[in-house]
C-alpha cells in the first residue's frame, strides 16, 4: 500500500511561493515537508499559528483556496487533498502572515478579553455605527467570502443500504467485512481520501500481518464485493429521522473543474454503525498555541503516513500512555509530576520551560491530553453522552442513541485495538451475523491521569480557532456565566468551523475547576448537525440560476416570442405581459393599443395558465355546492357560472367559473396563482371532509390550451374556425353558455362564453398540442378584423375597467361582503366558510368601490390609503386602501378600485388618496367599480 | 422522515405537505345548535400535543392522498399511517 507516491510530483503555491508535494499528500503534510511552519493567524489576537492536527479537528490551518476568479475561505489544510496547480493563501492578517499588522491585538490583550466588545465600545453611543462596528467587522470573521458567483457544479444524490458504516479505521473495516460476508448491502464512508483510519499511522500486528497489509487485504475484498459501496472523502454530517443520514462527498477540491465538485448524499439506512474513532485533545499551558506545538497523534500521522518529520528535536507532553511516538528527545509526563510552564519562540518554538525550572530546547512539542470519542452523530437525535471517569472522556450513552445506530471502537471508548475488534465481534453477533474471522492484535489499555491545564498568569489556549484562553473561561465564571451554555456564548468557546473538536472538553474541565464541580456536574454541550462545515453550494445543488425553479411555458409561448412579447413570471409560468410593435417605445404604448384594438374589434389572450380542474361523479354538483358560496347543482348542462369559494374561516380563497358539460361532469377554472392550492383544497374536501360523495377530480391545467377571444368581432372571428355543424349565434349560444365542439375540420375543442374584459368574449380550449397551431390560425383568420394579441397588462386594465376582483382584491383579507358579492351567498345550503363568514365583525364595513382622480391628469397609485378631506394623515383616520389601478385608454385617465369604509354609500364623495412611498397624494372621487358597460350590454351582444 | 404510505409503501416526507392536527376531519354538523362556537373551536382551537398526535399529510408530490399520520411530536416516531378517507368512514 503506497501512501505517498514519490514518483508523482504535484506543484502548488502557498502565499505566493512555489512548493512541491506528492500524490498522497494533504496540503498540510506537503507544507510541513516543505518546512512551512506559520500557516495562518489567529482570529482575535492575530498570533502566528501552525498546523496543529491532521484531520477535520484542525483548528489553526484554515486557508483560502484560490480559483482563477473566486476563492473558497476557511478550508482546513489538513483536509485538502493536494493537487497539481493548487493555490492557497493564509487568512486573518493584514500585511504578511509572518508580520501581521493586526498582531497589535496581541499586545493589547488585557483589553480584549472575553466579551470585550460588550463592555468597551459603549460610548459615545454615536460611535458604534460609524466607527466601532466597521472596524470590528473588518477585523472579525474567519476568512472572507468571494463575492463572485460560485463557478462550480454541485450535485445531490440518494442512496439506500442495510448498513451504513461511518469511519474506516479497524472498527469500520472489520464491520464492513462481517456485514459484506453476510450478504448485507453496505455503504462504508470515510472523510479521508484513503481508508484505514488510524491503521495508516500506527504499525500494529493484526493476525500476523502488518496493519497496512491488513487494510489492503480487507479493502481489496470489500472492493470486490458487489454489495459494498466504498465512499472516500465523504463526511456524514447529520443524522435525521427514521434512518436518514446526510453526507457530503468531496469529489475534488479544485475550483472550476468540469463535473460536480461536491455531492450531497441523502442516505437511507436500515441500520448504522458509528466507527468514527476518537480525537486527541491537547493540554492548555502558557503559549501552547505557538507553531511547533502539535497533537501527538498528528506528529505520529505525519511521520508514519506521510513520511514527514515535524521537527528535529521532538518533545512529548502527555498525561497518558496512548501516544506511541518513536524518536522522542524529551518526555514530559504529568503522571510523573512534571509539566510545562512556558513555551518560547514566536514563529516556531525554540524551547520549553518545565515546572522544575529546567529549560529544554525543542522545535516540535507533541501534546496528548487524552482522547475524545467522536460521538457527535450520537447527539443529533437529542442523545446526551455520559462521562466515563476511568477514560476521562464523554462516551455515547447507549440508552439514548439515534434509532438503529450502534457505536463501536474508540468512538465507543474502546481504545486498544483488540477492544475495537472485540466491539465488532460483539455487534456482529448481536446483529446475527456469522463471524468468519477472529482477530488478535495489540491490547494495551489506556492509562491516563487527568491533567487539563497548567495554572498560570500567562495565557493558555483552550480554543485555538476562537482565541479562547483559560483566563477567558475563568473570567466568564467570575462575571456570573456559570452554565456551560452561557460560557460558550460569552467566550465563543467551541464555535466556528471546528465546533470545538479539540477544545470543548478542556473548556468544560476549566469551568469545572472554577466552579469546584466535577465535569459531569458541570455539564456537556451536545452536538447538532453539521459535523463538518457544508458549503451552501452543496445544499443548493443544481438548483441555481435558471434551474432554481421549473419554468412553465404557455402553448403560445413560441408564437408570443416571435411577436414581440415581454414575459412576466407568474409563479412558474412565463406569461406574455405585452406585445411591442414597431414604433412603440414604452410598455404603455403597447398596452393602450392592445386594449383599444380589443374593445374596438377583437383581441386574443392566452389564458391557459388558469387552473382547470376536471370534476366528475354522481355527486359532482353536490360537491361544488360545498366548495362555492353559490349553488352549482342547479346549473343547467351547457352553462357556466361564476363562483366564489371561501376558506373555512370565511375569507375569500379564490374565484372563477365552473362549466357543466354533463349531469356528472363539471370543469372548474381557478386563478393562475391559486391553481395548486385550490386543487389540494378540493382533494382535502373530497377525501377528508366528504369521503362518501361520489366525486373524482383531476387537474387538467397542462392538458388544455385555452385562449380568450374578446371584442365586438369575437364571434365573427370564431365562426371562421368552428366546424359548420356548430352554431354560436347569440340565440343558440348566449352569454355563459358552454359546449364541446370541433374546430378546423374535426379538432376537439371546448368553448365557453365568458368575459373577464366585459366585451363579447369566448374562451376556447383545445388539447395542448394544438395550442400553437390554433393561435397561428386565429391570428391569420383575424387579419380582416385587425385582430391583436394582448398580454396580462391589457387583461388587467380591462378587468379593472369592468370592475372585476382579481388577486389584489382576493388577498386573504376580504370576505364576500367586502367584495360586494354577498348576494351570491346561498342561504339554504351549507358550504365551506359559511358559518365563520357570518361573524359580524369579520367583514368590517369596507366594501369594494371605484375611484377616479378629481383632476383627470393625476396619476393614481396602488396601495394608497384614503383619508377624509381635512383629516390629518394618521392611521386612526384611515378610510381604506386602493387595491388596483390602471390607466384606462378608453376613459383616457387613471382609474382604480379599492376598499372603502361604507363605500357603497359614498359614491361621488371626494377623499384624499395618500401614498407616502411615491409621495403622491391625490384627491379622488368615489364611483361605482364598473367603469365600462355597467349593465353588461356589450358582453351579451 | 419517512412516511409509510398505506398504498405506496415508505416515502420520504419531502413528497408530502403538512396540514396539521387531524381534528380537521371532524367538521361540525352545519345544523348544530351551537354552530358558531363549534366552528370557532374547529377552526382555531388546537391542543399543543407533546407526544403522539394524529396529523394530516397530503401526498402532493405523489398520489395526492390525504393521510392521517399518528406521529410522536417529540421523537418523530410514526406508529400508524391511514388514508384519511378510510379513516373518516371508519370513525364516523
Amino acid at each position: 500500500m503506497i501512501l505517498v507516491n514519490y514518483d508523482k510530483i504535484l506543484k502548488f503555491q502557498f502565499n505566493g511561493k512555489h512548493y512541491e508535494g506528492y500524490e498522497g499528500d494533504t496540503l498540510a503534510s506537503a507544507l510541513l515537508r516543505e518546512n512551512v511552519k506559520v500557516v495562518g493567524r489567529s482570529f482575535k489576537y492575530h498570533r502566528p499559528r501552525g498546523i496543529f492536527g491532521s484531520g477535520s479537528e484542525e483548528p489553526n490551518a484554515l486557508v483560502k483556496l484560490e480559483g482563477s476568479n473566486t476563492h473558497e475561505p476557511n478550508r482546513r489544510a489538513t483536509s485538502i487533498k493536494l493537487y497539481d496547480g493548487l493555490k492557497a493563501n493564509s487568512q486573518n492578517y493584514i500585511g504578511n502572515v509572518k508580520f501581521d499588522i493586526l498582531a497589535l491585538n496581541d499586545y493589547i490583550h488585557p483589553f480584549i478579553s472575553a466579551g470585550f466588545y460588550y463592555k468597551t465600545f459603549m460610548w459615545p453611543k454615536s460611535f458604534w455605527e460609524k466607527v466601532y462596528e466597521p472596524i470590528i467587522r473588518r477585523a472579525a470573521g474567519l476568512g472572507t467570502l468571494s463575492t463572485e458567483p460560485d463557478p462550480d457544479r454541485y450535485d445531490k444524490g440518494y442512496l439506500h443500504c442495510e448498513l451504513l458504516i461511518v469511519g474506516s479505521g479497524p472498527a469500520g473495516l472489520k464491520m464492513a467485512l462481517d456485514a459484506s460476508r453476510n450478504g448485507k448491502k453496505v455503504i462504508l464512508v470515510d472523510e479521508d481520501f484513503i481508508m484505514g483510519g488510524q491503521l495508516l499511522s500506527n504499525e500494529i500486528d493484526i493476525n500476523g500481518s502488518s496493519s497496512l497489509q491488513w487494510v489492503e487485504q480487507t479493502l481489496s475484498e470489500l472492493r470486490n464485493s458487489s454489495n459494498v459501496r466504498i465512499m472516500t472523502r465523504t463526511s456524514v454530517y447529520g443524522v435525521y429521522d427514521h434512518g436518514i443520514y446526510g453526507a457530503l462527498e468531496t469529489v475534488t477540491d479544485e475550483i472550476e473543474r468540469p463535473g460536480a465538485r461536491q455531492i450531497l448524499w441523502r442516505i437511507y439506512a436500515n441500520k448504522s454503525v458509528l466507527a468514527s474513532g476518537a480525537t486527541e485533545r491537547p493540554i492548555a499551558f502558557p503559549n501552547n498555541d505557538r507553531p511547533g506545538v502539535m497533537l501527538a497523534s498528528a506528529v505520529q500521522t505525519y511521520n508514519k503516513r506521510f513520511d514527514v518529520k515535524c521537527g528535529d528535536n521532538i518533545s512529548l507532553f502527555t498525561n497518558n500512555s496512548g501516544a506511541n511516538l518513536s524518536k522522542i528527545s524529551n518526555l514530559i509526563d504529568t503522571r510523573d509530576g512534571s509539566h510545562i510552564v512556558n513555551v518560547h519562540g514566536r514563529n516556531l518554538i525554540r524551547s520549553i520551560t518545565l515546572n522544575s525550572g529546567k529549560k529544554i530546547n525543542s522545535d516540535c512539542l507533541a501534546v496528548s491530553g487524552g482522547w475524545n470519542p467522536n460521538l457527535q452523530l450520537t447527539c443529533h437525535k437529542r442523545g446526551r453522552p455520559k462521562w466515563n471517569e476511568k477514560l476521562s472522556c464523554f462516551v455515547p450513552d447507549n440508552s439514548n442513541l439515534p434509532n438503529n445506530m450502534y457505536v463501536i471502537g474508540s468512538a465507543n471508548g474502546s481504545f486498544s485495538t483488540q477492544s475495537v475488534f472485540n466491539d465488532v465481534s460483539d455487534l456482529s453477533e448481536q446483529l446475527g451475523y456469522r463471524i468468519t474471522e477472529k482477530i488478535k492484535t495489540e491490547d494495551n489499555p489506556l492509562n491516563l491521569k487527568p491533567f487539563w491545564f497548567v495554572k498560570s498568569k500567562k495565557r493558555s489556549w483552550v480554543d485555538f480557532q476562537n482565541d479562547v484562553t483559560v483566563k477567558d473561561i475563568t473570567l466568564a465564571h467570575q462575571e456570573g456565566f456559570s452554565s456551560v451554555e452561557h460560557v460558550k456564548r460569552y467566550t465563543t468557546l467551541g464555535m466556528a468551523t471546528d465546533q470545538g473538536k479539540t477544545s470543548n472538553v478542556i473548556g468544560l474541565a476549566v469551568l469545572a475547576d472554577a466552579t469546584n464541580k466535577t465535569i459531569p456536574e458541570t455539564g456537556t454541550t451536545i452536538f447538532r448537525p453539521p459535523y463538518t462545515p457544508i458549503s451552501i453550494g452543496a445544499f443548493a445543488g443544481a438548483h441555481k440560476g435558471k434551474h432554481f425553479k421549473p419554468i412553465r411555458l404557455t402553448p403560445s409561448h413560441e408564437f408570443a416570442s416571435e411577436n414581440g412579447a415581454t414575459f412576466v413570471d407568474t409563479g412558474y409560468w412565463k406569461r406574455a405581459q405585452w406585445f411591442s410593435q414597431d414604433k412603440e417605445v414604452t410598455w404603455r404604448d403597447s398596452v393602450d393599443r392592445e386594449v383599444l384594438m380589443t374593445r374596438n374589434s377583437v383581441g386574443i389572450c392566452d389564458v391557459s395558465t388558469l387552473g382547470k380542474i376536471d370534476i366528475q361523479g354522481k355527486d359532482a354538483g353536490k360537491f361544488l355546492n360545498k366548495i362555492y358560496i353559490n349553488t352549482f347543482s342547479t346549473l343547467k348542462v351547457g352553462k357556466c357560472r361564476y363562483g366564489l369559494m371561501l376558506r373555512e374561516d370565511g375569507i375569500a380563497m379564490d374565484d372563477g367559473t365552473s362549466a357543466r358539460l354533463s349531469e356528472t361532469h363539471y370543469i372548474m377554472t381557478t386563478t393562475t396563482a391559486k391553481a395548486g392550492s385550490v386543487y389540494s383544497h378540493l382533494e382535502f374536501c373530497r377525501q377528508v371532509l366528504f369521503p362518501n360523495m361520489d366525486v373524482h377530480i383531476i387537474s387538467t391545467t397542462d392538458q388544455w390550451a385555452q385562449f380568450s377571444i374578446a371584442g365586438p368581432n369575437a364571434r365573427n372571428l370564431l365562426s371562421k374556425i368552428i366546424d359548420p355543424s356548430f352554431n354560436i349565434s347569440n340565440e343558440t349560444f348566449p352569454y355563459m353558455a358552454c359546449a364541446e365542439i370541433t374546430i378546423c375540420s374535426g379538432v376537439r375543442a371546448r368553448i365557453f362564453r365568458l368575459s373577464f374584459s366585459g366585451e363579447l368574449a369566448y374562451e376556447i380550449s383545445v388539447p395542448s398540442r394544438y395550442g400553437d397551431a390554433l393561435i397561428r390560425k386565429l391570428i391569420s383568420a383575424g387579419k380582416e378584423f385587425n385582430v391583436t394579441m394582448y398580454g396580462t397588462e391589457a387583461l388587467g386594465v380591462m378587468r379593472i375597467e369592468k370592475g372585476h376582483a382579481a388577486g389584489n382584491e382576493l388577498d386573504g383579507r376580504n370576505t364576500p361582503v367586502n367584495l360586494g358579492l354577498s348576494g351570491l351567498m346561498a342561504k339554504k345550503k351549507d358550504y365551506i366558510g359559511k358559518t365563520l363568514s357570518s361573524r359580524e365583525k369579520l367583514s368590517g364595513n369596507e366594501t369594494m368601490v371605484g375611484f377616479l382622480s378629481v383632476n383627470p391628469s393625476d396619476k393614481l397609485t396602488n396601495g394608497s390609503h384614503f383619508v377624509n378631506i381635512g383629516d390629518k394623515i394618521l392611521p386612526e383616520n384611515d378610510q381604506g386602501h386602493m387595491s388596483s389601478v390602471a390607466y384606462s385608454p378608453i376613459l383616457e385617465r387613471y382609474i382604480g378600485i379599492g376598499f372603502l369604509k361604507n363605500g357603497k354609500d359614498r359614491y361621488d364623495e371626494t377623499l384624499k388618496a395618500i401614498d407616502f412611498l411615491q409621495n403622491n397624494h391625490v384627491e379622488v372621487k368615489v364611483v361605482s367599480p364598473h367603469f365600462i358597460d355597467p349593465n353588461g350590454d356589450r358582453l351579451r351582444a | 422522515m419517512i412516511i409509510n404510505h398505506p398504498l405506496l409503501g415508505p416515502r420520504d416526507s419531502s413528497e408530502f405537505t403538512y396540514r396539521g392536527d387531524a381534528v380537521l376531519l371532524n367538521r361540525p354538523d352545519p345544523n348544530s345548535e351551537s354552530l358558531l362556537n363549534d366552528y370557532y373551536e374547529y377552526q382555531y382551537i388546537r391542543n399543543n400535543t407533546h407526544g403522539f398526535m394524529k396529523e394530516l399529510w397530503f401526498h402532493e408530490q405523489g398520489d395526492r392522498s390525504w393521510l392521517v399520520v399518528t406521529r410522536n411530536t417529540l421523537t418523530h416516531e410514526i406508529i400508524k399511517v391511514e388514508l384519511a378517507s378510510e379513516y373518516k368512514r371508519e370513525n364516523k
